[in-house]
């Protein structure tokens, strides 16, 4: 029995991720898009159309990553226009940042955005209430791989606690389902200030595909100021350690 | 007239005019009768507006003949009343429970007419999440434990509720709708097909392959067209891949319930692995961009092939210590043998499916009982079967399903070449007019179930979806039912049901 154990120790071997700022994607990972402008627009024009979620404009050429689900499929209406790089670094501090621009090579993080008093309380220790609205199950998954034996984000002091009493902070998945959204707020506001407030995932920084479901009601992100916005469809866990990460710098 | 119109899950789209319109008195004796055999039971039973009203459509399953039964009804109801199917066959609960709910029609003599889910569309909007009527016992020695919306982990929301004579539970009641976002009519806002097939991946992202294959099969039977062997190899490589990582992402969760934290940590390490590997077919851990209707934007590579053979060896010898191990562990056994009990009587009651009904003993697998894709050709599947119905039976055959998955994934994949039949998706290809599509997979929870109606021009005018979920929540209320509530958390993953599957 004992020797089962240690078979499965011996097997398992060593897991965690020594360096989480050092790790590449697989080449077929999409994270942040590369786009080019040409003269015929016919492709580009196509690849808008299709898009589920509209986050492409042709003039000025952009695709806004908070309405992106990285479904690739402009890429192939549009091979010259768009290509998605394996770059998950993809956390923004405004909202705006996340529109990326023709000829823009990386992710745009605003670190004035920041609020000092961020790094001040919150660069030891940081204990997050994560809150699902209408969230699929995919981006809660990937926070819970967070924590896990491979990426492990807990040894830089950030978890995920039960109340929102002893939290510094909310993560919001989901493009926050109506009959979520006064629970949410209540537990917004049970915590305690000095707090953040993490938007994790494409259909809770835009709503996504539900963004004109009368299904959901965003007012509460209208009511309060997000520190963080994670795009993905989930969220990747790497790219919410890396945001995290430099919020807390 | 006959009562049903039969066919298959492999035939095409029906005419919507085939179908019958029968008498709903007829029908009910017909059904009182006929769920008294346990090869029948209900895939899906839904209401639609048509010129003068409803019209009702039932998809029935037969497990020993592999045929699928359709019919529909236009009532006068508001005359008449509909008797409650539900009062003689629990199993129809949750689709009479939507129909009141969207249209107000009212069952007589249901049980358990509540809510189902609080859709944006539900006819009384007076009735809200916050007025849920909880059954209620009378007692002083009772209490009432009230847990959610919001849980303790990163976890979706649910409402549950608990009476509990000291730490004994009598009953526990969920109500779910927190997680409503509208797929159904999202579904229908536009054509953009892209678009569907995105909603069908976020339907229950934990199981995008499962829904989006019901989407992806669903559009090819109304486009009539055949999508060839190596896609559906393909496909059921996707789908095995699904249930292996879910099923172990359940094993590390129970470990981790219990405490046990080597096996926690095994199973965490093998399912990266395993999403790991489906990333690296098609850039997501989920497989959500994977399945597409009418062909694949990621046939398999030469090199693809043989990471996944690697990585499926490698998780299928070390997964399997683990699982030698978890069977003589007796701290685990005593928690989880005789836990949780549900019947394969009462599964059959309440309409059980997927590995939690196989698990008490009841054979619902699509995959054996009404195949399509790669499992409908020269592909013999098994169900595995355990028959104590406790939480050690969820998880042993959940254990044993990854083992058998593996090696179907193998079988599949020995002597595979790179495809050059797949065509890439196609998302105009014109569809049947006038028809009702359904598809059926086997996702690792269970039976899929898709349906729609297309309209004159063939473009999709009503969409329904039925996650397993919908079946089993019933069966995790049942098993808590007189166990200490402290042992409510391992029932739950051992059952590990979808919210947003449910909601919608
Ligand atoms: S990858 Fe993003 S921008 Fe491109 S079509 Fe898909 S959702 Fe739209």
């Amino acid at each position: 029995m004992i020797f089962g154990k240690f078979k499965i120790l011996h097997s398992h071997g060593w897991q965690y991720i020594p360096n989480l700022d050092n790790v590449t994607l697989t080449e077929e990972f999409r994270g942040f898009p590369l786009l080019t402008v040409t003269d015929d627009k016919s492709d580009i024009e196509r690849a808008a159309a299709i898009c589920p979620t509209k986050a492409i404009t042709t003039s000025p050429l952009t695709l806004d990553m908070g309405k992106c689900l990285f479904c690739g499929e402009c890429q192939r209406c549009a091979p010259k226009n768009i290509r998605f790089t394996n770059e998950h670094r993809l956390a923004a501090t405004r909202r705006e940042d996340l529109v990326v621009m023709a000829g823009q090579t990386k992710p745009c993080f605003t670190k004035d955005a920041v609020r000092p008093e961020i790094a001040k309380y919150f660069g030891q220790t940081l204990q997050l209430r994560e809150v699902s609205a209408g969230g699929d199950a995919s981006v809660e998954m990937e926070l819970n791989a967070t924590g896990n034996v491979n990426f492990d984000f807990g040894r830089y002091g950030v978890g995920f606690t039960a109340s929102p009493r002893h939290a510094d902070g909310l993560v919001l998945t989901g493009p926050i389902s109506a009959n979520m959204a006064e629970a949410l707020d209540i537990c917004y506001n049970s915590i305690a200030e000095p707090k953040i407030l993490v938007v994790c995932g494409s259909e809770a920084i835009s709503g996504g595909l539900y963004a004109d479901s009368p299904a959901i009601d965003r007012t509460f992100l209208d009511k309060y100021h997000v520190d963080l916005w994670l795009p993905g469809a989930p969220t990747h866990p790497l790219c919410f350690i890396d945001g995290i990460t430099k919020l807390r710098k | 007239m006959e009562m049903f119109y039969v066919t298959n899950n492999t035939a095409s789209a029906v005419a919507i005019a085939d179908i019958p319109v029968v008498d709903y008195v007829a029908l009910y004796n017909d059904l009182k009768e006929r769920m008294n055999d346990p090869r029948y039971h209900v895939g899906h039973y839904f209401a639609t507006e048509v010129e003068n009203g409803l019209r009702f459509y039932m998809i029935l399953l037969d497990d020993q003949t592999g045929e699928v039964l359709i019919t529909s009804f236009v009532p006068d109801y508001y005359a008449e009343g509909l008797a409650s199917l539900t009062a003689v066959h629990q199993q129809f609960h949750p689709f009479e429970r939507e129909i009141f709910e969207l249209y107000g029609v009212p069952f007589d003599n249901h049980p358990w007419l509540k809510p189902l889910r609080f859709s944006h569309d539900r006819r009384d909007k007076t009735s809200t999440m916050d007025s849920y009527p909880f059954y209620v016992i009378e007692g002083e020695e009772l209490h009432e434990v009230n847990v959610g919306p919001i849980h303790a982990g990163i976890i979706e929301p649910g409402a549950f509720r608990f009476i509990c004579d000291g730490e004994q539970v009598l009953h526990l009641e969920i109500a779910l709708g927190y997680q409503h976002r509208g797929v159904e009519s999202e579904m229908i806002r536009n054509g953009n097909r892209l678009r569907q097939t995105l909603i069908a991946e976020s339907i229950a992202g934990d199981t995008a392959v499962g829904h989006t294959t019901a989407y992806a099969e669903l559009v090819e039977k109304l486009a009539g067209k055949d999508i060839g062997d190596d896609l559906k190899r393909e496909r059921l490589v996707a789908i095995e891949l699904e249930r292996i990582a879910m099923h172990l992402a359940d094993t590390g969760a129970l470990a981790t319930d219990i405490g046990f934290q080597l096996y926690q940590v095994a199973c965490e390490a093998l399912r990266t692995v395993t999403i790991n590997t489906t990333q690296a077919w098609c850039g997501n851990r989920f497989g959500k961009s994977l399945i597409r209707p009418l062909g694949s934007n990621f046939p398999l590579t030469e090199a693809k092939i043989e990471t996944i053979r690697t990585n499926m060896a490698d998780v299928r010898r070390r997964y399997n210590e683990v699982r030698e191990d978890i069977l003589e562990a007796q701290t685990l056994l005593a928690r989880f043998e005789q836990c949780g009990l549900v019947s394969k009587d009462e599964m059959q009651r309440i309409g059980g499916v997927g590995q939690v009904a196989r698990a008490s003993g009841l054979k619902r697998d699509l995959r054996a009982t009404h195949p399509s894709g790669f499992y409908a050709e020269e592909f013999s599947h098994e169900p595995i079967l355990r028959t104590d119905g406790d939480v050690m039976s969820r998880l042993a055959t959940r254990m044993d399903e990854v083992l058998q998955s593996i090696d179907y994934i193998h079988q599949v994949l020995a002597n595979y070449k790179p495809s050059t039949t797949i065509e890439a998706p196609d998302y105009d290809a014109s569809l049947m007019p006038e028809a009702l599509s359904f598809s059926l997979v086997e996702g690792w929870r269970g039976e899929i179930c898709h349906v729609a109606l297309t309209d004159k021009e063939g473009a999709i005018a009503k969409y329904k979806v039925k996650d397993p979920s919908v079946h089993n929540w019933l069966g995790l209320a049942i098993a808590v039912r007189s166990e200490g509530i402290s042992d409510f958390p391992i029932n739950n993953k051992s059952f590990n049901l979808s919210y947003c599957g449910h909601d919608l």
